[in-house]
Formats: structure tokens, C-alpha cells, sequence
């Protein structure tokens, strides 16, 4: 890869973080936390809503962001022609 | 000999014997497996033992009660949350990159990107925290065979160390971590089986998750019928606040924790190490979904079956964690009855220890004893798992980065190996003597090493990776900055030492992320005053961005950078 192939790269690497970071705060200091009382007004499978972005979506929505990364991360390395990786861990 | 204590020592031998069967046949003979199991081990299995590693006793025994009997319910929910999100943060910010650097150990990155006095300071945070917790370990493997087989528990922590010593000893992290995919396997296996029992048998939904939502209604109305909080109510036990603090303090704790981030180093690449995150959340939300089901399941059978009793008809496992000391009854009122209204704890009539509610779960629901011998299985498998993985960031610490890089560089790798194995056997009988000896502070440092994890680690990894202009200086001023303050704000208000209030009503356990916030500060306006990194680090940075194969950081790995790298550097 050359200088401007890396820049894009990484630029779009961050991009995507930023986008599931922002995602991961809202579950979770968000929904969970401090949007939690109104949120729990509301009842979702027989506990209120916050509560359980508390207790069980916040872990379900972690669960799919790394997904999410994972995949884009690997089309993104498909993109860049980025098909060998380090296989070995190199003596030191 | 009870049916329940034969069937717990019939999983317990059966279990034991698999441990060491793989990791006879995983030993290994270089430094590289040793350390990091050659690096070549695949992503779900690589998965398996991350959770393994990182679910230990507290997880397995004590995470399910303390959601249930010392909060309200959702006061818990910082733990959940906590724990799980750092993965979040893990596979995006630090595992591949840190895989790509390709390296040992925890302090190797921290000392190659650096310095090396900066390494000292992290072999030191990382022998510090691991020992604080295998500790905790230990002394959960003693307290399994003292419920469960009425072996005296120093007896018991003395089996534990024997069976750590022969697979992690001989098999370094290759046996470790095929070990802990056995581990996982037991204990999730054993997790599982009663919970979904006893959601079939409380709301006729297997799935706890699921049926977890049918009793909360009845839960809330009999929490209120003893007087206490809802146990779904926002904010009873601990602020806003706090709750934000202590569950980033959790979060960015479990990214700084060695014993996790060297598990990416086990990674066969660095798509492997991304993948790697992937399993080991899935892996470890199989049981943190299931621990708070577990925790409300728990707490309903407990207000249903107790209250109103008259004390010596207690049920039988009422009694037998009330001989062992884990359940006490105090009548205050003096009228032959337990009663719970005012609260479960201490000062009340009813004190139950957390860590029984998992242990004791299949016994309170009625389950037969094979089910309960598997969950005494099961504790041990994440105890022991758990403080594998610390023994193995202790002795790779001392005999890489101390012994290797700093005392001897002309060490041999049988020697080298040699240093390994020994500093690993002293670090168990360390680690069994702290286990049957606890020191009384250990409970409170368990949940402090996050927020000291937190505050030492997380910014000069993150920074180290993502800002190529972080120096040397700035990176040990601030993890000496963020360790200090979080250290000194942990000592002023924990209960046994200064007991205050602190700043804000900021509780011990959420100044974490605090500290944290200190460290990025303090290393980013030192590094804006000192001379930026070489020219040559700067490259290097940047290559570990990118997954693919490079020449730079292969020459990295094969020894510490000099001029003739420069060469490839220009290519």
C-alpha cells in the first residue's frame, strides 16, 4: 500500500470505530443509565425497558457491534488487497 | 459420604483428569509457546479461553448474588455492563494492533513503544494486579471443597495449586490455553444446566433470559412486601453518578487487564485476534445473560421460601450453608422467626453471603445431586482457569521483561524457560498461601485493580496506537499520575483505611475512570513538550495499523529496533 492508500485506509478504519463507539455509549450509558427512567415506562418482555438495556440488551448490542466490526474489517481489508497476515508470533 | 458429595467428587476427578491429559499433551519446549502458545491458536478456541481467563470465581460464584442480595437488582447492572462493553473496546482499540506488534507480554509493548523504565512500571502494575487476584481465585477453589466434599479448605487450596502446577507448569500458556477451552466448556455447561431448570420449573420458559421477565412482576410486589426497594427501580443503591463512573471504570478496566490483552497475542493473526473478541464476548455473554436471571430466580425462591420461618425449620440447604458460616440468622426481635422485613444483610436477621446464590441455586430449586456436583465442578473450573492465566502473566513478566530483556539478554531459551517454570511454581505457592492466608483487604483490591487498570494501562496502550506523537516521558508521567491519584482516592475513602466520602460522593471502585481521565491529560500535554518519538517508532506505529504482512515489524520482532531497520524503512 502506498502513503495516500494507508491514509484512506485508516481514515476509514476510525470511521467505522467512531460510528459503533458512539452506539456502544448510547446502549449503554444511554439506554442503560441515563435515560433509564423514562425508558422503563415502558415494559419489554415483562421487565421494564431500561431495566433490561440494562441487564440484557446492552450486552446483546455489544455482542453486535464487534460483529459488525469484524465483518467490515474484513471487507475492508478485501478492499486493500490485505489477504496475508502474520501468521506466527516471531521469536524475541 | 452424602450422594451429593459423591457425585461433586466424581465430576471434580473427571474434570481434573481432563485438565491434565491436555495439558500433557500440549507440553511444550520454546519460549514463544511458553508465552504466547506460538501464537497459533485459532479464533473460537482462542474465544473459549479468553472467557475461561477472564470469567473467574467472582464471575462464576459471586456475580449472581451480588446483582440479587447486595443491590436491588439493577444496581448490578454496572457489572453486566461493565465487564462486557470493555470487550467492545478491546476488539476495536487494542487487540489487532496489539497482535500486529506481535510481542510477549504486556510490558513488552509498553517498554519496546517507550521505555524501559516505563516497563518496569508495567511489569510492576501487572505482578501487582495478578497476584491480587489469583488470590481471590484461590481462596474460591478452597471454599468449593470445603461446601461441597468437607475437605478442610487449606487441604483444598493445596489440591488447587497441585493441579494449576502440573498443567500450567509444564504446559506454559499452550497447555494453559487448551486447558481453559476444557475449562470454559465445564463451566458454562455447568452454569447453564440449573438455570434453565429452574426457569422451566418457576415460569415453564427453559430460556432464563426469557423467563426471567415472567417473575419480575411478583418479585417487585414481594420486595415491596419486605420493605424493600423495586428490584427493577433505577438508582436505589447508587447514583447517576456513580453508576456512569463505575461501569466505564469496568469497561476500560477489563481493556487494561494483562491477563485478557496477552490472550491476543495467542492469536494466529491479526484477523484472528479481531475474531477472537468476537468469541470470547459470545462465549462470556452466555453466562452474563443468564447470571442476572439467575440472581432474580434466586432472590424469589428466597423471599418465598424464608420469611416467616420458624428458626430450626429452616429447608435443607438453608442449613447446610448456614453450618459452613455463609448464611447467618440472628433473631433481633427474639420471636423464634426469621424475619426480612427491613432487608437482607448485615444488621438484619437475615445475612446471606453472595457467593452462595450460584452454588446454592440447584439446592434451593431442588435439583438432583449430580446437577449440583457439576456446578461444584463448574466454580473450580473458573477459579482455576482464571488463575492459570494470572500465574502465567506473573512468570512471564518476571522471566521475560525482567529477567530476559533486563538481566540476562544472552539467556538461552531452555534457560530462559527454566527462569519461566520456576518463577511460575513460586508464584502459585505465593498465590496458595495468600488463598488460604487472605489478606483482608483482597475482596475491596479485586474491584480496585479495574480502576487501577483503568487508570495505568488503558491510555498508553490507546494513545500508543492511535497517537504516534505519544513520548516516552509523557507516557510514564501519566500512568505515574493516573496510578498515584487513583490509588490515593482509593486508600482516602475505602472503609478500612480512610473511610471518607471523597469528592462528589465518587465511590472507591468508580475513581477508576477518573484516574483515567488524569493519565490521558498528563500524557498528552507532557508528550507536547518533549521531543517527539524517533522518526523510526513513528514508522513503526503507523505499520501496526495495517494487518497485512510487513518487513518492519518482522525485524521488530526479532530484536529491538536499530539503525540497520532503517533500511527497510526506506524500501
Amino acid at each position: 500500500m502506498d502513503a495516500t492508500r494507508r491514509q484512506e485506509y485508516w481514515r476509514r478504519n476510525l470511521r467505522l470505530m467512531s460510528v459503533l463507539l458512539v452506539v456502544w455509549a448510547l446502549v449503554s450509558f444511554g439506554a442503560g443509565i441515563v435515560f433509564v427512567e423514562p425508558l422503563n415506562t415502558v415494559s419489554f418482555m415483562g421487565v421494564p425497558l431500561g431495566f433490561w438495556f440494562a441487564q440484557q440488551g446492552s450486552i446483546l448490542t455489544f455482542l453486535a457491534l464487534i460483529a459488525i466490526y469484524v465483518w467490515r474489517m474484513d471487507k475492508l481489508d478485501a478492499e486493500f488487497g490485505i489477504t496475508e497476515y502474520e501468521e506466527e508470533v516471531h521469536g524475541s | 459420604m452424602s450422594s451429593v458429595q459423591a457425585w461433586t467428587l466424581v465430576f471434580v476427578a473427571l474434570s481434573f483428569g481432563l485438565y491434565i491429559y491436555i495439558a500433557y499433551a500440549s507440553r511444550v519446549s520454546t519460549t514463544s509457546g511458553f508465552y504466547v502458545a506460538g501464537g497459533g491458536i485459532p479464533a473460537p478456541a482462542n474465544g473459549a479461553a479468553i472467557a475461561a481467563d477472564w470469567m473467574s470465581a467472582a464471575s462464576f460464584i459471586s456475580m449472581a448474588g451480588i446483582i440479587a442480595l447486595s443491590t436491588n437488582g439493577y444496581g448490578g447492572s454496572v457489572y453486566l455492563m461493565g465487564w462486557t462493553g470493555g470487550y467492545v473496546l478491546l476488539a476495536m482499540l487494542l487487540a489487532p494492533y496489539l497482535r500486529k506488534f506481535g510481542k510477549f507480554t504486556v510490558p513488552d509493548f509498553v517498554g519496546d513503544r517507550y521505555s524501559e523504565s516505563a516497563r518496569l512500571i508495567a511489569v510492576v502494575c501487572a505482578i501487582v494486579v495478578s497476584f491480587v487476584y489469583v488470590a481471590g481465585q484461590m481462596s474460591g477453589v478452597g471454599v468449593v471443597f470445603q461446601r461441597f466434599l468437607g475437605v478442610n479448605e487449606t487441604l483444598g487450596v493445596i489440591i488447587g495449586m497441585a493441579i494449576v502446577f502440573l498443567y500450567a507448569v509444564f504446559g506454559g500458556m499452550k497447555g494453559i490455553t487448551w486447558t481453559q477451552v476444557a475449562q470454559y466448556s465445564v463451566l458454562i455447561v455447568a452454569y447453564l444446566i440449573p438455570a434453565v431448570a429452574i426457569s422451566q420449573h418457576l415460569t415453564g420458559i427453559p430460556v432464563p433470559q426469557i423467563g426471567f421477565g415472567q417473575i419480575m412482576g411478583d418479585l417487585n410486589a414481594l420486595q415491596a412486601e419486605f420493605g424493600l426497594d423495586p428490584y427493577t427501580g433505577a438508582f436505589a443503591n447508587m447514583n447517576m453518578l456513580n453508576m456512569l463512573l463505575m461501569t466505564a471504570t469496568l469497561m476500560f478496566g477489563t481493556a487494561g487487564l494483562p491477563h485478557v490483552i496477552v490472550r491476543f497475542y495467542t492469536a494466529r493473526s491479526v484477523r484472528a485476534a479481531r475474531f477472537s473478541a468476537l468469541w470470547a464476548l459470545f462465549f462470556i455473554s452466555l453466562l452474563y445473560t443468564t447470571a442476572p436471571a439467575i440472581g432474580a430466580f434466586s432472590k424469589f425462591n428466597i423471599l418465598q421460601q424464608i420469611p416467616g420461618t420458624a428458626i430450626g425449620s429452616e429447608p435443607g440447604w438453608f442449613k447446610s450453608w448456614q453450618e459452613v458460616g455463609l448464611i447467618t440468622v440472628d433473631d433481633l426481635n427474639g420471636n423464634g422467626v426469621i424475619d426480612v422485613a427491613g432487608g437482607i444483610g448485615k444488621g438484619f436477621e437475615l445475612a446471606i453471603n453472595n457467593d452462595i446464590v450460584v452454588l446454592a441455586t440447584p439446592e434451593i430449586a431442588g435439583l438432583p445431586a449430580p446437577i449440583i456436583g457439576l456446578v461444584a465442578a463448574g466454580g473450580l473450573a473458573a477459579a482455576l482457569s482464571t488463575a492459570s492465566g494470572l500465574l502465567l502473566v506473573i512468570s512471564s513478566s518476571v522471566a521475560n521483561d525482567v529477567y530476559y530483556k533486563r538481566i540476562n539478554p544472552q539467556a538461552t531459551e531452555a534457560r530462559q524457560l527454566m527462569v519461566g517454570r520456576i518463577t511460575m511454581g513460586f508464584a502459585i505457592l505465593v498465590a496458595g498461601y495468600l488463598g488460604i492466608n487472605p489478606p483482608g483487604f483482597v475482596a475491596q483490591v479485586v474491584a480496585l485493580a479495574f480502576g487501577l487498570g483503568a487508570a495505568s494501562f488503558f491510555p498508553i496502550l490507546f494513545l500508543g496506537i492511535f497517537w504516534k506523537k505519544t513520548t516516552a516521558m509523557g507516557a510514564a508521567a501519566g500512568m505515574a499520575a493516573g496510578l498515584a491519584t487513583t490509588l490515593s482516592y482509593q486508600i482516602w475513602t475505602l472503609p478500612i483505611y480512610g473511610g471518607s466520602d471523597g469528592i462528589l460522593g465518587i465511590s472507591a471502585t468508580s475513581f477508576g475512570f477518573v484516574g483515567m481521565l488524569i493519565n490521558f491529560i498528563v500524557t498528552i500535554s507532557v508528550s507536547q513538550v518533549t521531543p517527539a518519538p524517533s522518526e523510526r517508532m513513528q514508522q513503526l506505529v503507523e505499520e501496526v495499523r495495517y494487518p497485512g504482512r510487513s518487513e518492519l515489524v518482522v525485524a521488530h520482532a526479532d530484536g529491538p529496533l536499530d539503525d540497520g531497520d532503517l533500511e527497510l524503512d526506506n524500501r
